[in-house]
């Protein structure tokens, strides 16, 4: 790797760079760019699959409950989307992530239904501050519903795996049992480690004996009294994301709480954004703002600009912003006019904008 | 002016033209997808394979077909980096694709001339201005006559001489191209305000320098001038090659160039319009086609400058029946031919006089005299002669109604 990596090959592959040439041959083989190659496939649940990759070389490693970006190549257009990743952070070499097929999820039903063994997509390093701590705290409770299971069925690994000995609440909140990808898994935990209580419930069917239905204070009390002196990731829908921010303020414990929002904020029409226009100066074009994010404006405008999560998280449609002001729906802030690099996707104009796009 | 007395078109059939070209290019970017990736690709397995097949066999190049067949390798995937790949690649033809290697913006080719600066004087100065004297550096480099419309000037005498060099040296003609020498001679800027243009152009030579005429050479050993030969014979087949195909493109009898007033209010049809009469086709075949980064499909590559260009030829169907149905000239024809006539308007742009009249498509129509008078009180400078003066001494002579 170091001999591709080496100056003097650098110069005699310019300007395309060692990777133009072996990059078409053995992707794998990547000096730069990252990647990652599909090694298992399993469909754990109906409407999910799930992913055991093999990243390149010179990929470095993740915390448990980071995400990853993985671009996917469909019908010559690389897409890329967010994937927390699933495993524990000691599987050496190996990462996996459980992607559920969506109705509109272009990569996510090409992926459930033509991943197989041996392709390769691209891979970013991992991101994201959705982490536990260095120092695990005593008492830790991990919620999540639906996909929002991977990044805490990551940190439950991790913990298992390097020994933890305080107590784990994992609570779970599926439809059915056999939407559960990872039913089995949790069932082989809980068997095997005596401090790990796991806890699955249905919100539509019902069992005797069993909790049901959404997130309540009955269900913290039944699951986790002590809830009020742990610490508490959450990662969901907006439904269970929003009643545990109210009932931790109420607690008076917010800041135990850390929370992974998959699903995009819902952008409040600020009444500044429909005013001005937005000018695109490397496509020559210009629109009159309606008031949606620059991401939507630049499409309607017939712009493609490169985008990955549309929440926010990710980055790839960062670009550079040359005169203007924008509001950050996701941080609520409302930039300087100075040129500088915004997320598009999660930002409105407040007045005229220009984009270099 | 110029052109509307033998192809006028009223506003609404300009309006109409856009529209029918604008069709064709939303039912192309609706249809783009494997098919174009795939191709892109193809491309640029082949131009890497040749550039490593050649390299590989001038180590050998002790062997004379062994040099033979390298320098033949080479050139090629030097022509197809620049034709089919850099230069469609950089005008974001594949950008649709999200693919950072394939990537308009940041794309680098085998070429003397950094990226950034074919961008902004191709991508920008060139497909916007295309043919407009005094904006468009394209019409002659800035060190060509390529139009009667440009006032002869008594070292004119040597337009072949500057043209022969300028193919030899393409490479480099085109790396100085977005650093516009000419108007630094002229006075009208300093060296230091291209000082930053200046420096990527010095890095960029010297990468390209390195690579060819010092490092490939040292590490064939005792064989090193003789690869050293064999990359300067690649690079100057491709230097050949490029400026033949690149000046097939705007430049054989009957494209027309325009004054920027004629260019000013301009709508999408007319743009339309003036891209139409100011480039040329070269007909041939798929070869052809390749080899000449499908400039060969110069008026399409014009219409859509970003739509992948192997898009062209079956585009070219139907830009040609439109061109049949508004009584637009189509300039086309086979490669010696319109090379034959690009060669015999330098020679003849070298000297005073009238322009050639009649012939096939559009000539300068009758401005001669008001070019020639133009022409004697013109100012140095072309934009200015572009301006008011031309079009008004037009406008009596020929008595003509502007409307583009």
């Amino acid at each position: 790797l170091n001999v591709l990596r080496s100056r003097l090959l650098g110069a005699l592959a310019a300007p395309h760079g060692v990777e133009g040439y072996f990059g078409l041959v053995r992707p794998m083989w990547s000096p730069r760019d990252r990647r990652a190659q599909l090694i298992a496939v399993r469909r754990l649940s109906a409407d999910s699959v799930t992913m055991t990759l093999r990243p390149t070389q010179h990929w470095s490693g993740f915390r448990a409950g980071q995400f990853i970006r993985l671009t996917v190549e469909i019908a010559g257009v690389c897409e890329t989307r967010c994937y927390s990743l699933a495993c524990a952070e000691q599987t050496e070499g190996e990462i996996e992530i459980t992607v559920r097929a969506h109705m509109a999820g272009r990569v996510s039903r090409y992926l459930y239904r033509h991943a197989r063994a041996g392709m390769v997509f691209g891979l970013s390093d991992a991101e994201g501050g959705f982490v536990l701590p260095r120092v695990r705290p005593e008492r830790l409770l991990l919620i999540s519903s639906g996909s929002g299971i991977t990044p805490v069925m990551s940190m439950l690994r991790t913990l298992c795996a390097e020994g933890h000995p305080g107590a784990v609440t994992f609570l779970h909140y599926a439809r059915a049992p056999e939407a559960v990808a990872y039913r089995a898994q949790l069932a082989a935990i809980a068997a095997r480690h005596r401090r790990v209580r796991i806890v699955l419930v249905y919100t539509r069917q019902a069992s005797a004996g069993q909790l049901a239905g959404h997130i309540s204070r009955a269900h913290l009390r039944s699951v986790e009294p002590a809830h009020r002196h742990a610490h508490t990731y959450v990662c969901g829908s907006p439904g269970l994301i929003d009643w545990v921010r109210a009932a931790w303020a109420e607690d008076g414990i917010e800041q135990r709480l850390y929370v992974e929002s998959f699903l995009p904020p819902v952008l409040a029409g600020c009444a500044s954004g429909a005013e001005g226009s937005v000018g695109f100066t490397r496509s020559g074009a210009r629109v009159r703002s309606d008031g949606r994010s620059l991401l939507d404006q630049a499409e309607q405008a017939g712009l493609r600009p490169r985008f990955g999560c549309r929440m926010g998280i990710c980055r790839t449609c960062t670009c550079s912003k040359t005169a203007g002001s924008v509001h950050n729906v996701l941080s609520g802030e409302t930039s300087s006019t100075d040129e500088e690099d915004i997320q598009i996707c999660v930002s409105v104009p407040v007045g005229d904008v220009e984009l270099a796009l | 002016m110029g052109t509307t007395e033998t192809f006028p078109l009223t506003s609404e059939q300009s309006e109409a033209l856009g529209r029918e070209l604008d069709a064709i290019r939303r039912r192309v970017l609706a249809d783009l997808g494997e098919r174009d990736a795939d191709y892109i690709r193809a491309v640029i397995r082949a131009q890497r394979g040749f550039e490593v097949a050649g390299r590989g066999l001038l180590f050998f190049s002790f062997i004379p077909p062994a040099w033979l067949g390298g320098v033949t390798a080479l050139s090629l995937s030097k022509i197809l980096d620049n034709m089919e790949i850099g230069h469609n690649v950089m005008h974001g033809q594949y950008d649709w694709m999200k693919d950072p290697a394939l990537n308009g913006r940041n794309f680098e080719w085998d070429n003397a001339c950094p990226g950034e600066h074919w961008r902004h004087s191709h991508n920008y100065i060139h497909h916007t201005y295309t043919n407009v004297l005094g904006k468009d550096r394209d019409v002659g480099y800035g060190m060509l006559r390529m139009s009667d419309r440009q006032p002869w000037r008594l070292h004119w005498l040597g337009n072949p001489l500057y043209a022969a060099l300028l193919a030899i040296f393409f490479q480099y003609g085109v790396a100085v191209h977005d650093l516009e020498l000419d108007r630094m001679l002229a006075g009208e800027m300093t060296l230091g305000e291209k000082r930053r243009e200046l420096s990527a152009v010095w890095q960029k030579v010297r990468q390209q320098t390195i690579k060819d005429y010092l490092l490939f050479p040292l590490l064939a050993g005792p064989s090193a001038p003789l690869v050293l030969a064999g990359n300067a014979t690649a690079n100057l087949a491709r230097n050949l090659w490029a400026f033949t195909t690149i000046f097939c493109g705007h430049f054989p009898e009957g494209t027309v160039q325009f004054t920027e007033q004629e260019t000013a209010q301009e709508t999408r049809g007319e743009w339309y319009y003036r891209q139409l009469l100011g480039s040329a086709n070269l007909s041939g075949g798929e070869l052809l086609d390749v080899l000449s980064g499908n400039l060969s499909h110069q008026i399409e590559h014009h219409l859509f400058p970003d739509l992948p260009s192997h898009r062209y030829a079956e585009i070219a169907v139907d830009v040609r029946e439109i061109c049949r149905r508004y009584g637009l000239p189509y300039n086309i024809g086979p490669l010696g031919r319109q090379f034959g006539s690009v060669v015999g308007k330098i020679a003849r742009l070298a000297l005073p006089g009238r322009p050639r009249r009649g012939g096939r498509a559009l000539q300068h129509p009758p401005e001669d005299l008001a070019h020639d008078l133009v022409a004697a009180a013109a100012d140095r400078t072309q934009a200015r002669v572009a301006g008011g003066a031309l079009d008004r001494v037009l406008a009596h002579v020929a008595g003509a109604a502007v409307d583009l």
